[in-house]
């Protein structure tokens, strides 16, 4: 076949420059948007999602993590006594004041875990270790924080809630979605720095023993222990998702934002693309006039716009990976999973099926006679 | 002589606001395979749209049109591309020609569309090529060819798949006359020793000696016919014999 859709795409440089850059322009626009969606939503639940616990025992109605009410740790040994329990630990996420070296004041969000137990720790752990943290006053700060936080080296002491915090150990990517950064320590620290009464809890993490039904066990626990809610790690977390994303608006902000990147993406792609077409309205009559079916000349046009989709992406998705790249080194989290890369190579391919469709329209009602004028 | 188009009381008419304009009215017309045939007239007389409606590419308004002895006057939209496929080669005023692609594979487009495809089709495009006197140009593209060089490109791929009719719009009016000359020579040629039927649709009298008959069209209607083969005069409309004499264009009094 004669190659006319790529020769008709890559003829005209600088059109081709035009539409290249349109589609490259909506991927990156798209990416940027649905992965900071991705990862403002991954991060409202990132301590839910990474705390290796089956359920979860949170006061009544808690609609996302950091809401979480105090209460007595004696459910904690009610819990313990349920039958499919295989351990359950006391943890905490609750906000207090971090004082900088040069006196400045920064709200940061401790996190006490029991450090016996792989349940509620710290991921991505960089530099020490979570047994470092048995230490007096030693916690776990995140890299992309440390500025905000005036940390400069490991080892360096600061004075959170009126007490004394040391830094053991870091770890990389753990975004918190309040802009108060997470410091991780030990329940018992965590109790000091918050300023939590004895025998008091935040939550309580339950892991199930191996083969026991989760919801029955979950449905036995809402029975026997008062006054709290038994939710799944799964549950838990869509509800913070939910309730940050959807209730503040703030995800809903982002998501319009997505939207509105992919219909920019369309208007350029399509307005690029249309433009090609138009630039050789005179041969698609030809081929008309000549005997080519609707379909031989719609195949050319998709042809091209599939050739445009997949060049314009692989530039696009160039582009994303190094903006994704760049926001990791800094606060804002951008996603690209590579489910999410195919989805936008769908996506693409989508908005140059609909830029095509528009140029079908313009070619479907050709007169072929056009060919006889002049 | 075998008839390959059979144009009989076609009327075309137009509607600009409020007001009908018609472009043809009441011709009647036979292309015989194996001549070459001219269309000619003022601008505006209507010879192109009669040209267009010959093609199958322009519904008239009335009157019936027969393409090698099919009827094709109430085939659908859908059918239509396939009798211009099957039968009819188009050779247009300004070449159009695809200016991406090389002239062989400008001769390949129209060979694909005829189910023709690789080594075949590049084969006989060459060999086409090499019929209009072409083949040392089959790689160049048509921004490197001269005016007369394009036509000849035109011309090979309007004889891809060997179609019976040959229709062409004014193919001498962007070539100077002695080039003209020569590709109307090789389209006489063409009609002539392959028993094809050549309407050339041409403003330019000095090459009408070249054609088998002239046919005057005015005002949307044939005015006269000149049958250059035979020693006769111009035969005006009122000499016309009637429909059943096909070698004459019979055309109602305007």
């Amino acid at each position: 076949m004669p190659p006319l859709a790529r020769r008709n795409l890559f003829h005209d440089k600088i059109r081709l420059a035009v539409t290249l850059t349109g589609i490259t322009f909506a991927v990156v626009l798209v990416v940027v948007e649905l992965g900071l969606f991705l990862g403002f939503t991954t991060t409202t639940s990132g301590l839910i999602d990474h705390s290796q616990a089956d359920l979860w025992v949170a006061s009544r109605h808690i609609p996302y993590i950091e809401q979480g009410a105090l209460f007595s740790e004696r459910k904690l040994y009610q819990v313990r006594a349920t039958p499919g329990v295989a351990s359950a630990e006391k943890y905490i996420a609750r906000f207090a004041n971090w004082k900088r070296p040069d006196g400045g004041h920064e709200s940061v969000q401790v996190v006490g875990f029991n450090t016996d137990q792989a349940m509620g720790g710290p991921w991505n752990i960089i530099s020490g270790s979570v047994a470092d943290l048995k230490r007096p006053d030693a916690i776990l700060v995140d890299d992309l924080y440390w500025n905000k936080l005036g940390i400069t080296h490991l080892g360096q002491v600061f004075e959170m809630n009126g007490y004394r915090a040391r830094v053991v150990g870091t770890t990389h990517g753990i975004r918190s979605f309040t802009t108060s950064p997470y410091i991780f320590t030990t329940f018992k620290n965590a109790q000091n720095f918050t300023d939590l009464e004895e025998e008091q809890t935040q939550f309580i993490l339950v892991r199930a023993q191996p083969g026991v039904n989760l919801q029955q066990l979950q449905s036995n626990l809402q029975s026997r222990v008062h006054d709290v809610d038994i939710l799944t790690t799964a549950q838990f977390s869509s509800m913070t998702r939910f309730y940050w994303m959807f209730t503040t608006g703030a995800g809903v902000a982002v998501l319009l934002a997505a939207l509105l990147g992919l219909v920019v993406g369309i208007v350029v792609v399509t307005q690029t693309i249309y433009a090609t077409t138009v630039d050789h309205l005179r041969e698609y009559g030809t081929l008309k006039a000549i005997g080519a079916p609707n379909s031989y000349v719609y195949r050319v046009i998709l042809q091209q716009a599939a050739m445009s989709a997949v060049l314009g992406y692989a530039l696009g998705i160039t582009v994303s990976l190094f903006v994704v790249h760049e926001a990791q080194q800094g606060g804002a989290a951008i996603l690209l999973p590579w489910p999410m890369a195919l989805l936008i190579f769908g996506l693409t391919l989508l908005m140059c099926a609909i830029a095509a469709a528009v140029s079908i329209n313009k070619v479907t009602h050709l007169d072929p006679a056009m060919v006889f004028r002049g | 002589m075998e008839v390959a188009i059979r144009v009989r009381g076609v009327t075309k008419t137009y509607a600009e606001g409020a007001a009908r304009v018609t472009a043809l009215e009441g011709v009647d017309l036979d292309l015989h395979k194996g001549e070459l045939l001219f269309l000619m007239g003022p601008s505006g007389s209507g010879k192109t749209t009669l040209l267009s409606i010959m093609g199958c590419i322009l519904r008239s308004t009335s009157g019936s049109l027969q393409i090698a002895g099919q009827e094709v006057t109430d085939l659908s939209e859908r059918e239509l591309p396939q009798v211009r496929l099957s039968h009819i080669g188009f050779v247009f005023q300004a070449f159009n020609l695809f200016p991406t692609l090389t002239a062989v594979e400008n001769v390949e487009v129209a060979l694909e569309l005829k189910g023709i495809r690789g080594t075949l089709a590049r084969t006989q495009a060459l060999r086409l090529l090499e019929q209009v006197h072409l083949d040392n140009k089959a790689f160049a593209f048509p921004a490197d060819l001269s005016g007369g060089q394009k036509q000849r490109v035109a011309l090979a791929r309007a004889l891809a798949g060997n179609p019976e009719i040959l229709l062409a719009d004014e193919p001498t009016a962007a070539l100077d006359s002695h080039t003209g000359r020569s590709v109307l020579e090789l389209m006489r040629q063409l009609a002539h020793d392959h028993n094809r039927a050549v309407a050339v649709v041409t403003h330019d009298s000095r090459i009408a000696d070249l054609g088998d008959r002239v046919v005057h069209i005015e005002d949307g209607a044939v005015s006269s016919v000149k049958d250059l083969r035979r020693p006769e005069p111009v035969i005006s409309p009122s000499h016309l014999p009637s429909h059943s004499d096909p070698q004459f264009t019979l055309a109602r009094p305007l």
